[in-house]
């Protein structure tokens, strides 16, 4: 089971996160915070991998992807695959995300959680093909855009600016 | 802001606004998002839905990036999700599944539109929907919508499909009745072609099996031909770790498991794969001995790897193996070794496991000297790793490694002067249990003892305290064993004493009270000696040096007794003495070993009352009350052996004093406690209950067997809370200061000079630039050591015979408190049991009753039958049962829990037979598994005989 996915940037700055059992904000926050302390007092080229037993409680594993001014990380117990996971965010994540960097996370939050959910459903990994998931992101977003066509007058600022 | 502009009340900001003015905040972050936050409060109370649900998006993202609360938003996001819509919906549904939970008020407000969005014709609607209800799914919702996610089962839409499965663990979990309706569906969904689908009802079943692994045994053929078909790494993952949990439960289907998994690690390339298969072998198939010498081929080559993550999943595989297969660790010892100097903290942290698992009777004294040399140049954090694991695996089994505990006692010694060393508190438990346990090394604690409470330096350190606390009851107890107990009464009250928590002081006054017992008994003693027999003075010398105890005790003059003394004291270093001898000359103390004169008595017990005199008020009563009690007795004493006569009244309260601190102290068990009867009519319960909440923040003193008090109570000193002595603000620095004149005054204090160095400047700094070259070098040095005495497992040549050790007959294992599992599981797992078990009583044959009951693996694997087509035949042949079902269901019920406790054997052949059977199903589809077959065939037979009486029970 997945227990949360986040992306948290160099600055310790939460860009995302998803926790698959609820929790406060301030719980929230505060694990966001430890795992930042953790991953922050690490080494470049050391492994993926921790126990985080001491954050998320019994039997969690950590694994996590630095990328550029990023960390991707995954909070999971026994139930999966270390491995299994780092290439999740290596090969599926890192699909889904070519060429991204931080400011196209900053900017495309909806979208990220879209493609979140295709892979991630209540906490179990449902799908690990990049193609499948884009596919189905592409269709949502379509959906998106033609449902909010229908507003003819955009009422935004930024719907004004663009036409 | 005076009122809103023009162009904020008009147009509205979207998300994009947002982050966008967000990352021109600078400092004013907070005064913005509030900004934007009253803004959304007065947007989202729009009719128009438009509005509304970018007004929520904002909301949602402002909750989970900046943590705003959006609980009061709820009803909105409900309008949202209701909206034609689609991304007014997404935006809904999203908001919801971050913010709705248990406590939602209006959370069953939702179960009309999530029932019309699952039955919606859109399949995108129906992903949010079953999203949703797969994030907050309350007992209420799942049992209102159970219905629709049946359907879904079967929905023809794969992208459908395989989330509906996914919501079916949600289900399952808040509502177990819905395995009634749902389970058999989801069975069938294993026999899928489709690989999403396959891949999620295997992580589905994964889930459930890893609570509750025995209700899906009758499932384990199914599990078996997906891991023998598949080739999907990630469902062979998950169907493994199914595996995992059921083997243990089912020596005969481990038995058929693991040639399989054997093939997948020779086959595969894929390193998760590869170490799934490996972790399955190490923890659940370790008695297959070809298996696991294969798993240990293959950790071979994690651990040679450049990649840090394999390294580190390969030491952790064997650690995981440790314990059942040591071979394994010593075969790669070096690689273990090695890593223990490695950058990455998870691979020094799990090969410091392994090294301490690698300890045995025969090493324990070469690897504890490399590993605390180790920790010398490790940080803090890793050096009390290396130390924590030392303690705790010598003192495993009450000290069974440990043949020379006067070599182990004097390590904890040296590990108490390791500048990080935090484990104080284990420290001193070890020391006073051994004291307790080992009669044979008093004298060396005792010595220990001393070394630690005579050096001033040690008391600036809170983390040491606990240790010394221990020290001074070490000390204090075992007295008879020192050799100058007078120096032991200095140490304990010497002036930076003052820097220890009243809680260890009064440890450290008790301490100083029995040994003064001591010495005046001592005193009495050989007073009475010279008085019985002045001729036998010089016998009485040689026997002196020689016995330890404290009977033999007499009596010589100084000058004499001191040359006398160093030649029977080897162990004594010269040099120290001589310095002493020296410093002698205006001191207190005259040091005579163990012979008292009347001057030396009377300055002992000035001593005692110039250093307790200003304690008496002390503000904490446990220091007050024991100074007072100590004073009392000195001036009790001081008046009745005045003029070097000691009074009959005297003699006589130091006797008993005396007799009452001689009384041995043992062990005491963990279990004692409950081996008090409870009397009658005592309500433990009734008046203790709320003792939480009457004691309120009042700190209870650690449960130590001997009342020792708590170790952090209030501090004395103000450097007493600081956690480093290299880094000792002001009050320690002026200690330090201080410690020089200190030690030119009382150089007895000081241990010799050889020491000197270290001492300067309270600790060497840890981590020594030019210390850490060595490591390599001390890598090498185990290797090497590990080559000579890990090996063999000879037993070593032992100087002297092992002490005895007092055992506890149970009471050293702590009790075993079996923890009860969740309601909410065992009505899950029960409702499995039911529809695997009870409901083939409908569809099981009308055969004997006794074949009818004895294979819950066999009905689970007929009721699947009924669903597949190859297995009509069987159907055919069974006719429904119409006997009572609900009798019948819980019969079953206790039958499969008898069975498994009573006779794996039978479900064994169950299981084979159900295997046998299977095969015979797909034997068109895998003609390869043929042989196999046909091998376990007669074996089948035999293993099913005994089953029969089994169940006649």
């Amino acid at each position: 089971m997945i227990k949360a996915v986040m992306v948290i940037n160099t600055q310790g700055k939460p860009r995302l996160a998803k926790f698959y059992d609820f929790l406060t904000v301030d719980k929230q926050q505060e694990l966001i915070r430890s795992v930042f302390g953790v991953l922050c007092s690490r080494a470049e080229n050391v492994s993926n991998f921790m126990e985080a037993d001491s954050i998320f409680g019994p039997d969690s594993r950590l694994v996590y992807k630095h990328y550029a001014t990023l960390y991707f990380v995954f909070v999971f117990d026994t139930c999966e695959n270390e491995l299994a996971v780092l290439d999740l965010i290596q090969e599926t994540l890192d699909k889904c995300f070519r060429n991204v960097c931080e400011l196209d996370i900053v900017f495309n939050y909806s979208k990220l959680h879209t493609i979140l959910d295709e892979i991630v459903f209540g906490g179990q990994v449902l799908e690990t093909s990049s193609a499948e998931i884009m596919k189905a992101v592409e269709e949502i977003s379509k959906l998106e855009a033609s449902s909010n066509s229908i507003t003819l007058v955009p009422k935004t600022v930024s719907g004004w600016r663009n036409r | 802001m005076a009122s809103p502009s023009l162009m904020d009340t008009l147009f509205q900001r979207t998300l994009d606004d947002i982050i966008k003015g967000l990352r021109h905040q600078q400092a004013g972050e907070s005064a913005f998002i509030s900004k934007v936050v009253e803004e959304i409060r007065r947007e989202i109370k729009s009719t128009d839905l438009h509005t509304k649900s970018i007004a929520l998006q904002k909301l949602t993202y402002l909750n989970s990036i900046y943590f705003i609360d959006m609980s009061w938003a709820a009803f909105h996001a409900i309008e949202c999700i209701s909206s034609p819509n689609f991304s007014h919906k997404k935006v809904g549904y999203l908001a919801i599944s971050m913010s709705f939970n248990e406590s939602t008020s209006v959370i069953l407000l939702i179960t009309n539109q999530l029932r019309k969005d699952l039955k919606s014709n859109n399949e995108f609607e129906v992903s949010l929907a079953l999203d949703c209800l797969s994030r907050i799914g309350t007992a209420d919702l799942c049992r209102d919508l159970t219905p629709e996610v049946f359907t879904l089962l079967s929905s023809s839409k794969v992208f459908v499909r395989k989330k509906a499965i996914g919501v079916v663990l949600r289900v399952f979990g808040k509502y177990p009745d819905a395995v009634r309706v749902c389970f058999k569906r989801l069975v069938e969904c294993l026999d899928g072609t489709d690989p999403q689908i396959v891949s999620a009802v295997v992580g589905v079943f994964c889930e459930l099996a890893s609570k509750d692994p025995r209700s899906y045994l009758p499932l384990a053929p199914e599990f078996y031909r997906i891991l023998v078909d598949s080739r999907n790494n990630w469902v062979l993952i998950k169907v493994l770790k199914i595996f995992a949990k059921l083997a243990p439960l089912e020596p005969r289907l481990a038995k058929r498991v693991v040639e399989p998994i054997c093939e997948h690690m020779r086959r595969t390339g894929a390193k998760s794969l590869m170490f799934e298969c490996i972790r399955t072998v190490v923890t659940s198939f370790t008695d297959y001995e070809s298996a696991v010498k294969l798993s240990v081929a293959k950790i071979r080559d994690f651990l040679v790897d450049d990649d840090p993550n394999l390294k580190y999943l390969g030491l952790h595989a064997l650690s995981i193996i440790a314990p059942n297969h040591l071979w394994a660790v010593l075969e790669n010892k070096e690689v273990v070794i090695k890593s223990l100097s490695d950058d990455d903290p998870n691979v020094k942290l799990e090969s410091l496991r392994l090294v301490v698992a690698m300890v045995s009777e025969s090493n324990v004294v070469e690897i504890c000297r490399v590993l605390v040399n180790y920790s010398l140049k490790s940080d803090p954090e890793f050096c009390n790793e290396i130390l924590g694991s030392i303690l705790s695996k010598c003192c495993q089994n009450v000290y069974e490694i440990i043949v020379d505990f006067d070599w182990y006692v004097s390590l904890l010694g040296e590990m108490s002067r390791i500048p990080h060393c935090q484990k104080g508190e284990e420290i001193e438990n070890q020391l006073i249990d051994i004291g307790m346990r080992v009669k044979d090394v008093r004298p060396e604690l005792v010595r220990v003892g001393r070394d630690l409470l005579i050096d001033p330096a040690l008391l600036g350190n809170s983390f040491l305290h606990r240790i010394l606390s221990a020290a001074a009851w070490v000390c204090g107890e075992y007295v008879e064993f020192s050799r100058k107990p007078v120096e032991l009464v200095e140490a304990l009250l010497q002036p930076r004493t003052s820097l220890l928590p009243p809680s260890i002081r009064t440890v450290y006054i008790q301490s100083a009270f029995k040994i003064l017992i001591f010495c005046l008994h001592s005193y009495l003693l050989q007073r009475e000696n010279i008085a019985d027999d002045m001729a036998s003075e010089m016998l009485g010398l040689k026997s002196q040096g020689e016995c330890s105890g404290s009977s033999a005790l007499v009596a010589g003059k100084a000058p004499a007794r001191q040359e006398q003394d160093e030649g029977f004291n080897p162990r004594d270093s010269n040099k120290s003495y001589e310095d002493l001898s020296i410093i002698n000359e205006g001191d207190v103390s005259a040091l005579l070993e163990k012979g008292f004169t009347h001057e030396s008595i009377v300055n002992l017990l000035n001593l005692i009352e110039l250093a307790l005199g200003p304690l008496s008020g002390s503000p904490d009563v446990e220091v007050q009350e024991r100074s007072k009690n100590v004073l009392g007795f000195v001036d009790l004493i001081k008046q009745e052996i005045s003029n070097g006569f000691v009074s009959e009244r005297a003699s006589k309260i130091i006797d008993m004093v005396h007799d009452a601190f001689t009384e041995e102290l043992g062990p005491v068990s963990v279990n004692a406690q409950e081996k008090v009867p409870i009397p009658d009519g005592l309500m433990l319960k009734e008046s203790l209950a709320d003792l939480d909440a009457i004691c309120g923040n009042v700190q209870l003193p650690s449960s130590i067997s001997f009342s020792m008090g708590s170790p952090f109570g209030e501090s004395v000193g103000a450097s007493v809370s600081i956690p480093q002595s290299k880094e000792e603000s002001e009050p320690s620095s002026e200690s330090t200061s201080l410690l020089a004149e200190h030690r030119k005054r009382h150089g007895l204090y000081y241990l010799p000079s050889e020491k000197n160095e270290t001492l300067a400047n309270d600790y060497p700094p840890a981590n020594d630039p030019k210390s850490s070259d060595n490591t390599n070098d001390d890598a090498q040095d185990l290797v090497k050591l590990a080559d000579k005495s890990l090996l063999p497992k000879r037993r070593s040549n032992h100087a002297k015979p092992r002490p005895v050790v007092v055992k506890l007959d149970e009471g050293d294992v702590v009790p075993f408190i079996a923890k009860k599992s969740d309601t909410r599981d065992d009505l899950l797992s029960d409702a499995v049991r039911d529809i695997l078990l009870g409901n083939v009583a409908k569809t099981a044959s009308s055969q004997s009753i006794i074949s009818d009951k004895s294979s819950s693996k066999r009905k689970g694997k007929e009721k699947l039958n009924v669903d597949l087509p190859e297995s009509r035949e069987i159907l055919g042949v069974e006719k429904p049962d119409l006997g009572n079902p609900s009798s019948r269901r819980s019969k079953h019920r206790s039958h499969g829990k008898e069975k498994s406790r009573k006779s794996p054997e039978k479900k064994n052949s169950d299981e084979i037979g159900d295997g046998e059977k299977e095969k015979q199903k797909s034997r068109h589809r895998h003609g390869r598994h043929k042989t196999k077959q046909r091998a376990e065939g007669p074996l089948n037979v035999a293993a099913q005989t005994p089953v029969i009486p089994d169940f006649l029970l």
